[in-house]
């Protein structure tokens, strides 16, 4: 008993240090591969390279005054930023970053992962239906028009896409045959399921983007209509927070990708161990989500909502009912 | 099996714990000087003249409902595509009846038009 809060403490602070790592260095990282796409140099004067940029910008949101509109619901504007960075980390505790033995410390059989339940993905999925609400109740508790707007817009982008990122790793499942991530991660140690699974792959990105509002579905944070969205209201830390949490989303996202679909832990050839794998991996989703942001304009937001409604949900359950004939009809 | 969520508390209680300490510090350090400006709602330099809670569009109220009755039905999904294996074409003519259900409410919702956005 003792031995497991111990052992999960010391997880919790490494996961807490890594994802805050990653989610400075991937401000940087996406503003200098954009500078790069867009032949200028990005940010590079603080630090070698500019890489105290992230320090920086933290040490000047910590400083800043905090305030807001008069109106405002106090209880649930301060709760919705935690509520939202709460979700975005906590989706992390399932994701097994190596495998398939477990790390042995002075005698200590320690696993890759924080748990690993057996309703595996669906809590990641219970976890981004809850994400909703730390968006909505930004939006709602600012008493802001923009705040409002920018909220709403944002729930239903989000809960629309939410179906098909759900239904696009039913394939994943009906293949691996369990909603063990573990589990999941061991069936792709021949193939990666983004080959045979490839439609479904691209259906679980495409809404990944989505869910996680970036570009080209950033409506949400359409600066040019909605000045920010539902954190127009919020400065200083908390808006830190609301940052921290879409970008963690991001590698969220990306770690589940790699997980799902691109063999987790496993590389070819065994050259490298696990967590490297896992870490390359993810780091080239993300890339895949900067190249896009910097390469498409915005839809519309009618045309975004008709993508989810009308493309995505029966081309994803097309995908689910072929993968279902297909497995097995070539079961023994 | 209750053990496997025991480690998620911990974890839960600790990400919480940070991000309440992340809203309170910077209360204390950061430079406070109250101004009348600063209490209002951004609205681009305009006075606000009402608060924000007024009625928006009916297609959110439709969007959130029609949520509920696919994410619902996407629930009872999961379960089958896990034990598919030992269904075999049972389990796929079962599915195939379920998802045509689902695409006759799709086609349905699409036709009455409760997927257009706008007039």
């Amino acid at each position: 008993m003792t031995e497991v809060v111990v052992v999960t403490l010391i997880k919790t602070a490494i996961i807490l240090f890594a994802l805050l790592t990653a989610f400075a260095y991937l401000t940087l990282f996406e503003r200098v591969v954009q500078a790069r796409l867009q032949a200028r140099l990005g940010p590079n004067r603080v630090g070698p390279f500019g890489l105290l940029q992230p320090a920086a910008d933290g040490v000047k949101l910590l400083f800043k005054e905090t305030s807001g509109p008069a109106t405002r619901d106090r209880f649930l504007y301060l709760a919705a930023p935690v509520l939202s960075l709460a979700v975005a980390f906590t989706a992390f505790t399932i994701v097994p970053v190596s495998g398939p033995t477990d790390l042995v410390v002075l005698g200590h059989r320690i696993s890759w992962y924080v748990t690993n339940t057996n309703v595996g993905v669906l809590f990641y999925f219970a976890l981004t239906s809850l994400g909703v609400y730390g968006i909505f109740l930004a939006g709602y508790a600012s008493n802001s028009k923009y705040s409002l707007l920018g909220g709403l817009r944002s729930s239903a982008q989000m809960i629309s896409y939410e179906m098909s990122l759900g239904l696009s790793l039913v394939p994943v499942f009906i293949v691996a045959g369990s909603f063990r991530l573990v589990d999941i991660v061991n069936a792709q140690r021949t193939w990666w399921f983004a080959l045979p699974l490839l439609p479904a792959f691209i259906i679980y990105m495409i809404a990944g983007i989505a869910e996680t509002n970036r570009a080209p579905f950033d409506l949400p944070e359409a600066d040019t209509e909605l000045v920010a969205g539902y954190h127009t209201e919020y400065g200083g830390m908390k808006f830190a927070l609301f940052f921290m949490a879409e970008y963690i989303n991001m590698v969220i996202v990306s770690s589940i990708a790699t997980v799902m679909f691109l063999g987790g832990w496993w590389g070819p050839f065994g050259i490298l161990p696990g967590p490297w794998w896992f870490l390359l991996k993810v780091v080239a989703v993300l890339f895949v989500y900067v190249w896009l942001r910097a390469t498409l304009p915005r839809l519309r937001y009618d045309r975004l909502m008709q993508l989810g409604w009308k493309s995505l949900l029966p081309l994803s359950l097309a995908m689910m009912m072929a993968t279902a004939v297909v497995v097995v009809a070539v079961q023994r | 099996m209750l053990s496997d969520y025991f480690p998620l508390l911990i974890f839960v209680v600790v990400i919480v714990g940070f991000g309440v300490v992340a809203i309170v510090v910077p209360g204390f350090i950061g430079g406070h000087r109250p101004n009348a400006a600063a209490d209002l709602a951004y609205e681009s330099g305009i006075v606000p003249r009402e608060g924000a809670r007024r009625r928006f569009s009916v297609s959110f109220y439709l969007t959130a409902m029609l949520f509920i009755i696919f994410d619902v039905e996407a629930i009872f999904i999961y379960p089958w595509a896990v034990i598919l294996k030992s269904l075999r074409w049972f389990g796929v003519a079962e599915m195939g009846v379920f998802v045509a259900i689902l695409l006759v409410a799709l086609i349905y919702i699409w036709a009455k038009g409760a997927l257009e956005w706008g007039d």
